[in-house]
């Protein structure tokens, strides 16, 4: 198990290094000129030059990467072109409303999916089948267009949550939730699909497995069967989709945080992709990428808790 | 428990064609959402010729005008008609959709082929290389092209493609490397076909199915990132129309007119709910084409009632025997077919003694067991007779009160030592379960029963083995805890299907002398599931002999070894090893069991049969007594009598 992790946290260096020099290298090598970008076309050539002077545009590209690496090892990640504030200090203010949106989202696509998954499961026939109608029609809205819907229903009609924008927990716990509540579960949709429709299936697979009928004819409730023995085994491929659902809605919150108005990463992205802020979107990779790296750690620490054969090796 | 119902393997070799028309009239579903994807083509490559007004055409008196006559959908805040938007937004989408798609299949179906056909190093180079990719954060990555590349949509697309390719790779890659074990590839290599033709001419047909597949479900993907950077501004300017820039600008008016998100929003969701229909259906028809022995599997002869009238439905009376079971008919249910797989069987047990039931694969052993414990899988159900349990009716029984039987009266072993106990618990607390779920003890009690009921079974250093899990264990020991834990409940019968077939010969001894030590001590009755005469002179009392479903002989294990009164328990005993003669050859019963749906209405045996005669494929063959209370089902005994005993 600690080698397990061990190798992981070996793996995920060069991971990250490869990720952020691919970032690098796609900022350095696409055809455009960045400067030019940025600058617009009214800039007169001396705002120009200075302008790639400032963003070390003059430097030769292996020097450049070699300053950037440099100064990202030590935690610096510059600052953003936009904002006039350092890059790490940016994202790490945006961080505490994705963390939300990301965290609360996967959760409540555990609950729910699980949940659902494990009815499909035992009660077959037709409500296996309503797994399989929620799983297409989940995975088919579009989060934006949903997004929308639960703000004309919700908000614009009933009035019940705000339509758009954060209150950080810090000063309101409970005006924290109602900002979060319709992000949230828009997010968490496409993930209730996916968590559900494996649940069904791995559920139905593992109760057909040989010892759940030596389970069965040994005496055990059927309560303990389905929840406690059954579960445990369904569960390790589910943790796997678990993972790629976080993922998921860590991409799903560049939409998102644009659809209501949130602080977070994702919409600071999208910010500044359109402003052409390259410093700041190059922090956004490097944040997601170590998030990624920390969730499949996370899913790695779930396995050998689940399958005592992981443990070994 | 394997096999349950052995089906016909035919190869009907219906052209593929044919397949999916067949499979195309019973999903409605499907044709509709093909239609749909069409129609959606068929719209966007002619909207100049269909839509109703210019895209760009802007009436500002009439703006944020809902559905009317002039305007099917409404207008939008400029006045817009959204109908011609949608359908001129069709264009951008499906056009995004298919440069995605294009550099996915460009990429990802050579460098699977070549991982899954080549192997070794470049096999697992691809992937790790996949791994990453897999792991980068997609989106991100093309907004960072976006800042660079602004409003550039095909960029993005193809991008979004390469960062794809890795599901696709793995899904050729895995399709790959099933079909390139197959026989005929082995066969094509042997026969000099260069390793190109091959993979191109063999492999890619068969592969085919799953790229579909694939190729569906990123087709979807690929119209959600689309629509969604549409929507957020960075691929779209407002004069051309996409569908998610169209909510876009509907989601800055919401406050106004709740209308317009819902055209382009129903139509992006369609759109994908449309591949993914058809995404399912290709897979549904592709793997039972990858699988051509699944094709025949329809029970065609269908027998509904079973194939033999009961006989003595109300003859025989409960008795104080443990286990009665009378007149019990299973039948295996599949699409509306229901085909009988155990026909009218019935037998006692009584306490204390050990019943053999013997037979070869696929006459109904097992159902009939799986029967009487309840556990059928859901497709089998009986649907005829009775099985007393102490006089209980177990059939008609409440769940409850059934489940309260379990282990406590029937406890069962499988024929599968490892697999059947649960792979994530200790075996110490699986056992300690079982214990507290019959008898109301304190966890630490629990825990001494279980190290109890381990040596029981005679296994050595019993703390060790309670806190192993259950890959740890040899198949011997797994099938000792097997053991330990059906004997937890302290039963009266045991019920063990095959219990020492996975088993080495020696271990085989070693759990049969346990059985039997067991049994001597608490009077436990047993009853054997086996196809091994060995088995039954080591531990039976009596034994009774299945075939297709039938019991066809009954009798006690001494007589039956030395006088079989039917041919088939005559055959079954020749073509043991035990019974040949050194220097001769030792006799094979040929021919093979017929599945259930296509049982004779005579003999079920005779096409296997030297003794068959006329009189035996004509009628019904009702189980005689034979004297001495043995019972046999052949109308030819005396002659199988007299060559027996010759």
């Amino acid at each position: 198990m600690f080698r397990l992790i061990a190798r992981r946290l070996l793996l995920s260096v060069p991971l990250l290094f490869v990720v952020s020099t691919s970032t690098f290298l796609l900022i350095a090598l696409i055809p455009g000129d960045i400067a030019r970008t940025i600058a617009g076309p009214q800039a007169t050539d001396q705002q120009y030059l200075a302008l790639k002077r400032s963003l070390g545009l003059d430097e030769s590209l292996p020097i450049r990467y070699w300053h950037w690496l440099e100064q990202a090892v030590h935690g610096n990640l510059g600052a953003s072109l936009f904002f006039q504030q350092s890059v790490t200090s940016l994202l790490n203010s945006r961080l505490p409303a994705t963390a939300t949106l990301v965290i609360g989202s996967t959760l409540l696509a555990a609950i729910i999916g699980v949940g659902l998954g494990i009815g499909g499961a035992i009660l077959r026939g037709k409500a296996g089948k309503v797994v399989d109608v929620i799983a297409l029609v989940g995975l088919a809205i579009p989060n934006f267009f949903l997004g929308l819907l639960f703000i004309s229903w919700f908000a614009v009609s009933l009035r019940v949550f705000p339509a758009t924008g954060y209150v950080p927990i810090s000063q309101s716990v409970s005006g924290w939730l109602r900002s979060v509540v319709l992000p949230v579960v828009t997010l968490a949709v496409p993930g209730i699909a996916i968590v559900a429709k494996q649940t069904r299936d791995s559920m139905r697979d593992v109760m057909a497995r040989p010892f759940i009928q030596t389970l069965r004819a040994s005496g055990i409730s059927r309560r303990s069967i389905v929840f406690k023995h059954a579960l445990r085994s369904a569960a390790i491929p589910v943790v796997t989709v678990l993972g790629v659902v976080f993922v998921g809605a860590l991409s799903g919150t560049v939409v998102v945080e644009s659809v209501f108005a949130l602080p977070g990463l994702g919409g600071l992205a999208v910010q500044a992709t359109t402003q052409h802020d390259v410093p700041l979107i190059q922090g956004v990779v490097v944040y997601f990428t170590v998030v990624v790296i920390i969730v499949n750690l996370l899913i790695d620490l779930a396995y050998g808790w689940l399958d005592p054969k992981v443990r070994v090796a | 428990m394997t096999v349950l119902v052995d089906t016909p393997v035919a190869s009907t070799g219906r052209s593929p064609v044919r397949i999916v028309l067949q499979e195309l009239r019973r999903r409605p579903t499907t044709i509709i959402a093909i239609t749909y994807l069409a129609v959606l083509v068929v719209a966007s490559v002619s909207a100049p010729l269909i839509a109703p007004y210019s895209p760009a055409a802007q009436d500002l008196l009439h703006t944020l005008a809902g559905p009317s006559a002039h305007h099917l959908l409404g207008t939008d805040d400029l006045g817009r008609d959204v109908l011609s938007r949608l359908i001129y937004g069709g264009r951008r989408s499906l056009l995004a959709i298919a440069e995605g798609l294009a550099v996915v299949v460009a990429l990802g179906l050579p460098l699977g082929l070549v991982a899954g056909y080549v192997g070794g190093w470049t096999d697992w180079l691809l992937s790790r290389l996949a791994e990453i990719v897999l792991s980068m954060p997609t989106i991100i990555l093309i907004l960072v092209l976006l800042a660079v590349l602004p409003q550039n949509e095909s960029a993005a697309m193809l991008a979004f493609g390469v960062l794809n390719t890795p599901s696709m790779l793995r899904v050729v890659r895995a399709a790959t490397l099933k079909v390139r074990e197959e026989l005929y590839i082995t066969a094509a290599r042997l026969s000099g076909l260069s390793h190109v033709r091959i993979a191109v001419r063999h492999v890619l047909p068969r592969v085919a199915g799953p790229i579909i597949v694939q190729a569906s479900i990123f087709a979807a993907y690929a119209l959600l990132f689309e629509t969604g950077l549409a929507f957020l501004g960075l691929t779209a300017t407002t004069s051309t129309p996409t569908w998610g820039g169209m909510v876009g600008d509907a989601a800055t008016v919401i406050l106004q007119d709740g209308w317009l998100i819902f055209p382009p929003g129903i139509v992006i969701a369609l759109t994908i709910l449309a591949f993914g229909v058809f995404g399912d259906f290709v897979r549904d028809v592709a793997v039972r084409d990858l699988r051509p022995t699944a094709k025949g599997v329809k029970p065609a002869v269908a027998s509904p009632v079973p194939a033999s009238p009961p006989a003595n439905l109300v003859a025989v009376p409960l008795n104080d025997a443990l286990l009665q079971v009378r007149n019990l008919s299973v039948a295996h249910n599949m699409r509306g077919c229901s085909t009988v797989v155990v026909d009218d069987v019935s037998f006692d047990v009584f306490a204390g003694e050990t019943v053999g039931l013997v037979g070869e694969s696929g006459c109904g052993k097992s159902v009939t067991a799986m029967a009487v414990l309840r556990l059928l899988p859901p497709a089998l159900r009986p649907v005829a007779g009775r099985v007393y349990w102490e006089q209980q009716d177990l059939i008609v029984m409440r769940d409850r009160a059934f489940d309260r039987l379990r282990g406590s009266a029937i406890a069962f072993v499988s024929q599968e030592p490892q697999p059947s106990l649960d792979p994530t618990f200790r075996i110490g607390s699986q056992l300690a379960e079982v214990v507290r779920s019959h008898e109301d003890v304190s966890r630490r009690a629990a825990r001494r029963r279980a190290h109890e009921l381990l040596e029981l079974v005679e296994l050595p250093n019993a703390s060790a083995v309670a806190r192993t899990y259950a890959h740890e264990l040899s198949g011997g020991m797994s099938q000792r805890v097997a053991l330990a834990l059906a004997l937890a409940g302290r039963p009266k019968l045991l019920i063990a299907d095959e219990p020492t077939t996975a088993l080495d010969v020696t271990v085989q001894a070693e759990i049969l002398s346990l059985i039997r030590r067991l049994q001597a001590d608490t009077n436990m009755a047993v009853l054997i599931i086996t196809h091994n005469w060995g088995v039954v002179a080591d531990i039976c009392d009596r034994t009774l002999v299945m075939y297709a479903g039938q019991l066809v002989e009954t009798a006690a294990v001494q007589e039956l070894f030395d006088q079989p009164r039917n041919p088939y328990t005559l055959a079954l005993l020749e073509s043991h090893p035990s019974r040949a003669m050194s220097g001769q050859r030792l006799s094979v019963l040929e021919g093979r069991v017929p599945p259930p749906g296509s049982w004779p209405s005579g003999c079920r045996f005779a096409a296997r049969c030297r003794f068959a005669s006329e009189e035996c494929v004509a009628n019904v063959i009702p189980l005689l007594e034979v004297g001495d209370g043995r019972l046999s089902r052949c109308i030819r005994v005396d002659e199988v009598f007299a060559e027996a005993t010759a």
